[in-house]
């Protein structure tokens, strides 16, 4: 089960994942990603605090959009992750190629740090 | 009576759709649970099995749920073995050339990094295919105390 969240703050969108994303809903955050991306918005938390797990579904999904985030300046902040989540990211390194921090205060603070 | 858990073997078989993951992980949570690993690396094991599964649903059986594979856990005090059966097109985990990250970026490919965390997560990885039957086998040494 996977129940996605989207909430827009004045200048930044926050993507809430609840539950889980394996290979059988995927599709389902890539799409939530593009829509935010086609609103132009320069700047996506993704609130992962209620994330329980995911798989390398998931994982490819948002290593899909790195390059495009690089190529538009698009800040994409991943926030709350729980250990066992975090620790799936930091197996393929990716918590080395995607900006991960602790809690939103955090989050917020280096989308704003510029 | 002893009942048929008490041996330590525990055998799902999954119909191949991809709606069925979340039913082989309640089941590998309800296996894993006793042995009393941290919650990071059974989170691992099952994440490890599951990759193994989906690929093996999405990409030899075309998520026909009318095909079924078969997972088989034995564990003894030192090791747990999950065994993967199929009769699909046959994967060979281990001929299988894991991407470069810097290529799945590039590429903006989706898949490809499942292979490369069962990997990195289990410490024996091997595959046989007989008679058009498959079975990948996933060993985890369990460390002692």
């Amino acid at each position: 089960m996977l129940e996605i969240i989207l909430t827009k703050k004045e200048s930044h969108t926050v993507i809430q994942l609840n539950g889980e994303v394996d290979a059988s809903n995927s599709v389902e955050l890539d799409q939530a990603i593009q829509a935010v991306v086609a609103e132009g918005t320069k700047k996506i938390l993704v609130d992962g605090s209620s994330l329980d797990y995911i798989s390398s579904a998931g994982l490819g999904v948002f290593m899909s959009y790195l390059e495009d985030f690089q190529d538009n300046e698009i800040a994409f902040i991943i926030f709350g992750l729980n250990d066992k989540v975090q620790n799936v990211f930091h197996i393929l390194g990716l918590d080395q190629l995607i900006t991960i921090e602790t809690g939103q205060d955090e989050a917020l603070a280096r989308l704003y740090e510029a | 009576m002893k009942h048929w858990q008490d041996y330590m073997r525990h055998e799902l078989d999954l119909a191949c759709e991809k709606t069925r993951l979340g039913e082989l992980r309640s089941f590998l949570s309800g296996v894993l649970e006793p042995k009393g690993l941290s919650d990071i690396v059974q989170n691992q094991l099952i994440l490890a099995v599951e990759e193994v599964c989906a690929n093996l649903i999405i990409h030899s059986h075309g998520c026909n749920p009318n095909d079924t594979i078969k997972l088989r856990v034995t564990d003894d005090s030192q090791k747990i073995i999950f065994e993967i059966y199929d009769s699909g097109e046959a994967f060979n985990i281990l001929e299988y050339q894991t991407p470069d990250l810097s290529h799945v970026i590039k590429e903006k490919r989706k898949g490809g990094l499942g292979i490369l965390l069962v990997k990195k997560i289990m410490d024996k990885i091997e595959f046989e295919s007989k008679n058009s039957q498959n079975v990948c086998r996933l060993v985890k040494q369990l460390k002692s105390k």
